[in-house]
């Protein structure tokens, strides 16, 4: 047996690359807000299972969670469809009912339900270790770690043999469905081992935390990375991540383990949201000023090559009056000037500024994008 | 027992106060629907914990006034976060409202599990913000609820126009010179407002649904919005105070999660039954014979 620790770790590890693959499609597919909807109805299917078999232990509770997720997603779909209420609306009415429903169910039977309101909410990954999966007097480890597995294999096993069927669904549904790539059984199938995920990530994290854990790894490999492949390698890692992040946190302070795992989701989403490379906010920032500055030397570029070699050109090129010609302001030209000098498509003689064989290619390209034109609004 | 209930002043407070809070959520909430923001909402409540617990952090008592400003600071901040998050990056709306929603209120659990520390006992009661105990309402807080009732309702009939245009067709009312920015803004504040004080009865976890289900409800019998403002309103009253009801019989059952489902099932009914609209009645008139 290894240390208790190590076995939380574990099975939140596995929790957190188990629930990020899921999350990456529904992500994809913009169903992030069903993925919600079901972690919250999972709780009505586990209440009422366990009121007809009065087994906690039972398998009959998976599965009545499991069928509660997918008929969520179906009544939604159902009331959407129905084109009496718009899908947000829609969402937002069958889910509070169905986890209402559930929590008054266990507040009815209180006492005799183990599953107190707290564990609803938060899960009970600190006695992971306790629940251990036994075979023949051996104890083969926390059951946790053995569902989480199981379900992170079976996702890897979907994957690899649904692959280009997922691909095409995420980024162009509708195609996916008229050329019959994605059928309604694919569907079904997908959503019931999504909705067996977020049961089983219930326990670890409780209702509203597995949403964290679905979305938070995916929306921040969505960030760093370009193409699926990469974003659902960058999910699993920060799902990882995320989970043993988030327990080492709530372990260092001794506070709640699935608030730490998702504030830690929150806050590499937060990271990457500013600082990531080319979808950061800091990036794009830097994209937009060096694009403004392109956009500046070429039209100086084009300026100056429109009227090279007409009897205009010693007036329209004399360094003082460009300012005007342009309508810039006298700063903002020299800096554009530099750079254009820096980038060898200027040189500046005297009072006049000449172009470089590299300025007037650049100018005729310039010229070919179209790009200048807005600038001459 | 009933009737020992209804000679108790106490239930007449709570009932009255969730009431007010079912009706003015519910008149509210029709905005949030025809908007198609229906879960706006449910980002604000969640994300409403972080302040309350913070506030209980820094002021050290259960006092409802410094509590429901926290909560109304940080659920605000969320809304706008979950907004700008779409508008600034890659990521799509509803994986930015699942991702705010969530994370804030996961950094509300570490905070409560942090207040637990502390070795007042004042700590004791926080936890009845994550689904409500409409019990503990004192006379005060009533008419806290009904002054912030007022003043949304205030703010509904002396905007009724734009509010309208806002509702139908906000690209027509920008186009008209309307300050939609503004409008919005108030919208959202008026919205924290009223999640804000329904935070104590019914919970984070479920303040939403008072705002969803009883416009759901409304729209089902009217295309005018006068009438599914009034009618929202009504719904939401009526679950409000059949909610209380219900959990001041039946003892130990928490208030939100009853009048939620009472509020669901007055949507669900309606789009069962309602004239016209309703999903048994288009049936009916489908069977028939043509001509």
């Amino acid at each position: 047996m290894l240390a208790p620790q190590v076995e939380i770790m574990l099975v939140a590890a596995l929790a957190g690359a188990a629930c990020a693959l899921p999350g990456a499609f529904l992500l994809l597919r913009r169903m992030v807000l069903i993925g919600d909807a079901i972690s919250h109805s999972v709780l009505l299917g586990i209440v009422a299972a366990f009121l007809i078999v009065r087994d906690l232990r039972s398998p009959m509770l998976l599965l009545g969670a499991a069928s509660a997720g997918v008929l969520t997603a179906g009544l939604a779909e159902a009331l959407l469809r129905s084109g009496r209420l718009k899908e947000d609306a829609a969402i937002g009415l069958v889910f509070p009912a169905m986890f209402s429903l559930g929590v008054v169910l266990i507040a009815r039977g209180a006492g005799s339900i183990r599953l107190d309101l707290d564990a609803v909410l938060l899960g009970e990954l600190a006695f992971a270790p306790f629940d251990r999966l036994t075979w023949g007097g051996w104890d083969l480890g926390p059951r946790g770690a053995w569902v989480m597995g199981t379900l992170l294999g079976l996702h890897i096993v979907f994957l690899l043999a649904f692959y280009k069927e997922l691909q095409l669904a995420a980024f162009d549904p509708d195609l996916a469905q008229v050329f019959g790539f994605w059928p309604a059984w694919l569907h079904y199938a997908w959503m019931a081992l999504t909705s067996l995920t977020v049961v089983a990530a219930f326990d670890v994290a409780g209702v509203v935390l597995v949403v964290a854990m679905l979305v938070a790894p995916p929306a921040t490999a969505y960030l760093l990375t370009d193409g699926l492949g990469r974003m659902l390698l960058g999910s699993v890692g920060l799902g990882v991540a995320m989970a043993m992040g988030g327990y080492s946190f709530a372990h260092a302070f001794d506070v709640s383990i699935a608030g730490a795992m998702a504030t830690a989701g929150g806050l590499l989403f937060a990271l990457a949201w500013i600082g990531g490379p080319r979808h950061g906010l800091i990036a794009r920032r830097r994209q937009a000023t060096q694009q403004r500055w392109r956009l500046a030397m070429q039209l100086l570029a084009v300026h100056l090559l429109s009227h090279e070699g007409t009897p205009a050109e010693a007036e329209e090129s004399a360094l003082a009056h460009l300012p005007s010609h342009l309508r810039w302001k006298p700063d903002f030209a020299i800096a554009v000037i530099r750079r254009a000098e820096a980038a060898g498509w200027v040189i500046q003689e005297g009072e006049r500024l000449r172009l470089t064989e590299a300025g007037r290619q650049a100018a005729r390209e310039a010229l070919m994008e179209g790009e200048w034109v807005f600038l001459l609004r | 027992m009933i009737l020992e209930l209804f000679r108790d002043p106490t239930f007449w407070t709570v009932a009255l106060g969730s009431s007010l809070l079912g009706g003015v959520a519910g008149a509210l909430g029709v905005f949030a629907v025809l908007r198609r923001e229906s879960l706006i909402g449910d980002v604000m409540s969640h994300a409403a914990l972080p302040g309350i617990v913070l506030a209980f952090l820094i002021t050290g008592s259960r006092e409802l006034p410094p509590l429901l400003l926290g909560a109304a600071l940080s659920a605000g901040i969320g809304a706008l976060l979950a907004v700008q998050i779409p508008r600034r990056s890659r990521i799509k709306p509803d994986a930015a409202l699942g991702l705010v929603l969530s994370v804030f209120f996961g950094i509300g659990i570490v905070g409560l599990t942090v207040a637990q520390q502390r070795p007042t006992a004042a700590q004791a009661g926080l936890d009845r913000f994550l689904f409500g105990q409409a019990a503990t309402m004192l006379r005060r807080d009533v008419a806290a609820i009904a002054l912030a009732a007022l003043l949304v309702l205030a703010f509904l009939l002396l905007l009724w126009k734009e509010w309208k245009l806002l509702a139908f067709d906000p690209v027509f009312a920008r186009a008209c010179g309307l300050p939609v920015g503004a409008l919005e803004a108030l919208l959202a504040a008026l919205m924290v407002l009223t999640v804000a004080i329904g935070l104590p009865a019914v919970g984070v976890v479920l303040m939403s649904a008072l705002l969803v289900a009883p416009a759901a409800a409304a729209r089902q019998w009217t295309d005018r919005l006068e009438r599914m403002v009034v009618l929202a309103g009504a719904f939401g009253a009526l679950s409000g105070g059949l909610g209380t009801l219900m959990s001041a019989g039946a003892g130990q059952l928490p208030t939100g999660p009853l009048i939620v489902l009472m509020a669901c099932g007055m949507a669900l009914l309606s789009l069962l039954i309602a004239p016209r609209r309703g999903i048994l009645r288009r049936r009916r008139t489908h069977a028939r014979p043509a001509g």
